[in-house]
């Protein structure tokens, strides 16, 4: 595996929601087994971002790029580039009518059009992956958020995706359940899975970005290693954010 | 004046009209379904010509009274349109169906628009077509919160069935009014009607209450967990 390659290419994506422009004009390449973090102050575009690069919210403007092959403007092959980027989204949404080991199996099922016996293995795999094999026959209902979410990502990972999106995976969990879900995430991105991870968990950030890329106003302002962010002089605004937030904490 | 013979006697001619009213029951919630749910469909995915007929639909089918309704078609659009040879039952069951779709049409409507929108996003994400979506995601739920609903349209139907008696339909009230005629008696006969209605009525809601503990999901919907 060629670790230079560039498995996503984004290009000036600029995209308003009833005259506010909340993307204006953002670019990154991501190299396959690469982890990307996005901070920034909420309302600046990050999850729509996200949702850009799989066309779940359309672009005004700019290219999205998997594996050489365009995204954007595909049209209906647009099912076949989402089959490879996977998405994980703040409040799971698993499916409700579905235990977790059916959550996994439906697009093994449905979409990839695999036999009912390996779809079952493939889903069990998946589940064993993020240590929810034993609740494989429980409902959504029945699960803590933690072990929704892992479930979720179970269902991302079963689809074999080129790249993995984070919606604020943990923004909905509480600080014991947001380490489960954190592990396992650091677990993949050690096993080589690419990421791209939109969250407010700093730490998360330093012990696994390859690179964080700061927003604020729809634009990335500072974009390099989470040790040059954090330490480099040259960089204030993240940093200045950070602070903000900690003093808010400690009130 | 003893009444248990008399209606004994009668018995066979009950039975046939119990089975004329379920008859036109069950074709109604059939038609209901089978016109009902792809409106609803057609009401929430659909694009804005679509959504005007179903709404024109609607209001036809619950703005008129169900008896001018059935003199309509009875007398007018049947024969209108070369089918006046069909039987009183047959114009009675397509407008207990057609009406039954409208109503049904708005308890899937509603119940497809609660399903939370993240259900379709994910199921996009995963590269689902919006048909699989629909199919395979938004519809197993939807029909659970339909359900409840929908199963309150059983003793509407029912209830409203004996209205067919207007235009000739040998069902229950039908039956039961001639023996009336024959027998010269009234209360005791209208009252076992009555009691043959209620029973009904009790049974089949008991069947698709335990169709919905049986299709229940813990913690999903407003079915029992």
């Amino acid at each position: 595996m060629n670790n230079d390659e560039i498995v996503l290419k984004v290009e000036d994506i600029h995209k308003s929601f009833g005259g506010i422009e909340v993307l204006r004009g953002v670019s990154f390449d991501v190299r396959r087994g690469e982890t990307k973090v996005f901070i920034g102050p909420s309302g600046t575009g990050k999850s729509t971002l996200l949702r850009c690069i799989n066309q779940l919210t359309i672009p005004d403007r700019g290219r999205v790029w998997l594996d050489g092959e365009e995204v954007t403007n595909s049209g209906a092959r647009i099912n076949h580039f989402r089959q490879k980027i996977g998405m994980v989204f703040q409040n799971f949404f698993l499916f409700d009518h579905l235990t977790a080991l059916k959550n996994v199996e439906l697009a093994l099922l449905k979409v990839r059009g695999m036999g009912k016996a390996e779809a079952r293995e493939k889903a069990l795999t998946e589940l064993r992956q993020v240590g929810m094999e034993d609740w494989a026959n429980h409902y959504p209902a029945e699960l803590s958020g933690g072990q929704a979410q892992r479930v979720s990502i179970a269902r991302a990972l079963a689809m074999d995706p080129d790249v993995i999106l984070f919606d604020e995976p943990t923004s909905a969990l509480d600080p014991e359940l947001t380490r489960e879900v954190l592990e396992v995430m650091k677990k993949l991105a050690r096993n080589g899975m690419t990421m791209l991870v939109v969250t407010h968990e700093m730490g998360f950030a330093c012990s696994v970005a390859n690179e964080v890329l700061f927003m604020e106003n729809g634009v990335v302002a500072e974009q390099g290693s989470p040790d040059l962010l954090l330490n480099d002089p040259q960089f204030t605004r993240m940093k200045d954010f950070i602070g903000r937030i900690d003093s808010r904490m400690s009130d | 004046m003893d009444v248990l013979p008399i209606l004994l006697d009668w018995l066979p001619y009950l039975l046939s009209g119990i089975a004329s009213t379920l008859g036109l029951v069950l074709a109604a919630l059939g038609l209901g379904i089978l016109l009902g749910l792809p409106m609803a469909l057609g009401q929430v995915y659909g694009g804005r010509p679509i959504r005007w007929a179903v709404g024109i639909y609607v209001w036809f089918f619950r703005g008129l009274p169900i008896l001018v309704l059935l003199f309509l078609f009875w007398f007018g659009i049947f024969p209108a349109i070369g089918l006046g040879h069909y039987s009183a039952f047959v114009v009675g069951a397509v407008v207990l169906g057609l009406r039954g779709a409208a109503y049904q049409s708005q308890i899937f409507r509603g119940a497809i628009q609660s399903v939370g929108e993240g259900q379709m996003i994910a199921a996009r994400s995963l590269g689902m077509s919006r048909f699989t979506a629909i199919h395979s995601v938004i519809l197993p739920q939807a029909m659970r919160i339909a359900l409840p609903g929908w199963s309150n349209e059983y003793p509407n139907i029912l209830t409203d069935s004996a209205v067919c008696y207007a235009i000739g339909v040998v069902e229950l009230l039908t039956i039961t009014a001639r023996i009336v005629t024959q027998t010269h008696i009234t209360i005791p006969i209208y009252l076992a009607t009555a009691g043959i209605f209620i029973i009904l009525n009790y049974g089949g809601l008991k069947l698709l209450h335990r169709l919905e503990a049986r299709v229940a999901i813990p913690g999903f919907g407003t079915g029992a967990m």
